[in-house]
């Protein structure tokens, strides 16, 4: 399965090299097929207006058979955007990453929808539960069963 | 998102309301009057004749996973013939529908397209322009990813039932026939698998009725990444937004090599068996869970299911403590699923017979209380497991010379090695008070809470009381624990004089029914420490203490007679030490658990905190 990972992780870098990201994503680091990281910025009107967070992809042997470890970089001075699905300590409560994930979505598909999350949010609040969750947060957000919520991620 | 479509495994806690209950879907899995007793004990040993319900038992029925498999395909050929689908859709429909197959009439008789888009039999009607895009049946030409813009998950894969957001307002017919697209051969076209960008030309590809197509590889991949690690009994096609199902004949023909193909790599071809095996023992597990009737064995890898239907409703839970066995014995490869043969089970986890709690996720047996209590007074230990860390040590200081004391057998009347001092393991008391019928080493004193008056004090008494119970239950499974392993060297011993000497092998076999019963007795003991705790004080919770004491009484006794040494000479008479006193232990244990069964069915128990279910505690100072 090793070879299926890394075959699509290197057409999808090719492609994000030969193509571009759509408009506010950057690639920043892609040094191996394990971790990449992306710069992430919502266009136009929004909450989160010259803002830009950091957000990092680890990837296994499982991958795309199983989504990648998506969460917001919040080391280095760097921040989880507020929002009310996202987490202090960057991990991000969002369907696609887990029950939703299809092998048919792509790196770029992730941050595109991500942008997306940030752009049509109302109101920038913490979930609810942050400090509890934040506290017992295994390392690796796919360790957690997020619980969905609404339908908006 | 909220979906009927799962269900809660959350806390293992899967009771229906008791008036919402599923209409007797398996009321009708007969309940034999079969004894599931099996005790390993020859008939000298029998107190109460075999073959009659004591009070503190439940009548259950044990299940294998085909029977359990029969059971459901009584339901899926049900279906069948209600709908005229064929038997995958039949099962689809009821996995969605929780298996409750009066539910599933009645909605699919009110709109049998909604249900079968919903639970992913079939693609719904094109969606009117305004609706989300969907990704359309081209993205098996679709090669780049970036391309593809992720559609909102409010495209609602699984809409909750009575939604009609997706649901066309004309009826279409629905084609049992043709559920999936078959596997189909390369097209002229070239094929680029979207997950792989495989394109080689002889790639075998498949897809379900929505016609989005795959390479068999990765298909094979996500079914076994589905089935193994997520556990997952319905399992969504691959393409991002689609919520078809893959049915089980999809499945199996990804997994399974038809008859006649040309063999593949045998450890890939043995392992995608074993995940095909897996998901069907999942479906059976699904079924087993929405229905109260049933219960899977907790054991790992036992496939069995325990029938107990007087044990469904929560409500019966406040008289009953519905302690169960699948039937089968030993933990992975060494498991037999043997009920004859009794006797050669061997001591210890790896023979122990699967027995659990039907109604709780407590995996052992804890009578005499009722799983409320039983749950209660376990989450108050994990809760205070650092204030009584102490108390598990092995060693403590004899009370007249001070030096270290080691327990190393499970019996409970130490005696220094240097002064000579008999004392308690328990309380630390002279042993020679024990006997005597003043004396109490299970009864709490609870003089002292109620002097308390200061704050700190009474957190003390709540304290030292709480440590009193916690003591005497760590106790008696540290000391089970310790009979046995002190019983590992016994045993040998024992064979070997069987050579030696002119006994049988039954003869030598009376030591082991006996630790078998010191075992059982001390996980009664064991569990009547966190009844007492929550008894209120008054009358009947001194008649329980004094039961508690003389079945202690007489399993430290037997507990002390095992531990003494063992001679070819001294056997005969040992043996009729031993085997009379395990008569007697058998009966004291019988007292206390009939006595206790029979009282929650008296409703005699009062409790001194609030437990479910029962009557608020009267005002008291405890
Ligand atoms: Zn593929
Ligand atoms: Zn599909
Ligand atoms: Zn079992
Ligand atoms: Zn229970
Ligand atoms: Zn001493
Ligand atoms: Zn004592």
């Amino acid at each position: 399965m090793a070879s299926i990972s890394a075959r699509r992780l290197s057409k999808e870098l090719s492609e994000i090299r030969s193509e571009g990201c759509p408009v506010g994503i950057n690639l920043v680091q892609a040094d191996d097929f394990a971790t990449w990281l992306f710069t992430i910025e919502v266009m136009g009107e929004s909450l989160y207006q010259g803002e830009v967070h950091t957000l990092q992809f680890r990837f296994d042997t499982s991958y795309p058979i199983s989504s990648p470890a998506v969460q917001f970089v919040v080391t280095d001075g760097k921040q989880a955007p507020v929002h009310p699905h996202v987490y202090s300590n960057g991990h991000i409560c969002a369907s696609i990453l887990g029950n939703e994930w299809s092998p048919v979505l792509s790196v770029v598909a992730v941050c595109v929808t991500l942008q997306s999350m940030l752009a049509s949010c109302k109101k920038k609040e913490r979930p609810v539960d942050n400090d509890r969750y934040v506290r017992n947060a295994p390392d690796n957000p796919k360790k957690t069963r997020f619980h969905y919520d609404d339908d908006t991620v | 998102m909220s979906s009927d479509y799962e269900f809660s495994d959350d806390d293992g806690d899967y009771y229906v309301d008791d008036e919402d209950m599923i209409d007797g879907t398996q009321d009708e899995s007969g309940q034999s009057d079969d004894d599931m007793d099996m005790d390993a004990y020859g008939d000298d040993f029998k107190v109460v004749p075999k073959g009659k319900r004591k009070s503190y038992e439940v009548d259950y029925d044990s299940l294998s996973q085909s029977a359990v498999e029969k059971l459901i395909n009584d339901d899926v050929e049900h279906i069948c013939g209600i709908f005229g689908v064929d038997a995958s859709i039949a099962s689809l429909l009821l996995r969605y529908m929780s298996w409750n197959k009066e539910r599933l009439i009645e909605k699919y008789m009110d709109n049998p397209s909604a249900i079968t888009v919903a639970a992913g039999i079939t693609v719904p009607e094109p969606p009117s322009p305004s609706a989300p895009i969907r990704s359309g049946p081209s993205s098996a030409t679709q090669t780049t990813p970036t391309a593809r813009r992720p559609t909102r998950s409010s495209t609602s894969k699984f809409p909750s039932f009575g939604s009609s957001k997706s649901t066309p307002s004309k009826t279409p017919s629905i084609s049992p026939a043709q559920p999936f697209a078959t596997p189909r051969a390369a097209k002229s076209e070239p094929f680029v698998c979207p997950i792989c960008f495989d394109d080689s030309p002889t790639l075998r590809t498949l897809s379900l009725d929505c016609k989005h197509a795959f390479c068999s590889g990765c298909w094979t991949a996500y079914l076994s990444s589905k089935i193994r690690d997520e556990a997952e009994h319905a399992i969504r096609c691959m393409a991002e937004g689609c919520a078809l199902v893959t049915p089980d004949p999809f499945i199996q023909s990804v997994l399974v090599p038809e008859p006649g193909a040309p063999a593949g790599d045998p450890a890939e071809e043995a392992e995608n068996a074993a995940t095909w095996a897996r998901f069907q023992e999942l479906v059976v597990r699904h079924f087993v869970a929405s229905n109260p009737n049933l219960k899977y064995c907790p054991y790992p890898s036992c496939t069995n299911t325990v029938s107990c239907p007087s044990a469904a409703l929560k409500a019966s839970l406040i008289t009953v403590v519905p302690t169960v066995s699948c039937g089968a014995r030993g933990v992975g490869g060494q498991m037999s699923q043997s009920q004859s043969q009794p006797a050669q089970s061997s001591l210890g986890v790896a023979g122990r017979e699967h027995r659990f709690c039907f109604g709780c996720p407590i995996e052992s047996d804890h009578r005499p209380v009722v799983c409320g209590v039983a749950r209660m007074w376990l989450k108050k230990c994990r809760d205070d497991s650092e204030t009584a860390n102490w108390i598990k040590s092995n060693t403590k200081e004899c009370t007249m010379c001070q030096s270290t004391i080691e327990k190393n057998g499970g019996c409970n009347h130490m005696t220094c090695k240097k002064c000579k001092h008999e004392f308690c393991w328990v309380c630390m008391g002279p042993w020679s008070e024990h006997g005597t019928a003043w004396y109490s080493c299970n009864r709490y004193d609870e003089k002292g809470g109620v002097d308390a008056r200061d704050a700190q004090s009474k957190s003390r008494a709540s304290l030292e009381r709480y440590l009193h119970y916690y003591n005497r239950w760590a106790n008696h499974e540290q000391s089970a624990k310790l009979s046995l392993d002190l019983y590992a060297k016994t045993e040998k011993k024992m064979e070997d004089m069987q050579i030696t000497s002119a006994l049988t092998w039954i003869e030598v076999q009376f030591m082991k029914k006996a630790v078998e019963e010191v075992d059982k007795c001390r996980m009664t003991l064991k569990w009547t420490y966190a009844m007492a705790y929550y008894l209120a004080k008054g009358n009947e919770k001194d008649l329980f203490e004094d039961n508690q004491r003389d079945l202690e009484k007489a399993v430290e006794d037997l507990s002390e007679l095992l531990e003494s040494p063992i001679e070819a000479e001294n056997i005969p008479a040992l043996r009729q030490k031993v085997t009379d006193k395990t008569v007697y232990v058998q009966k004291r244990n019988e007292i206390v658990l009939e006595d206790t069964a029979t009282g929650f069915l008296d409703s005699r128990w009062k409790w001194n905190v609030t437990v479910d279910g029962f009557d608020d505690p009267e005002k008291s100072d405890n």
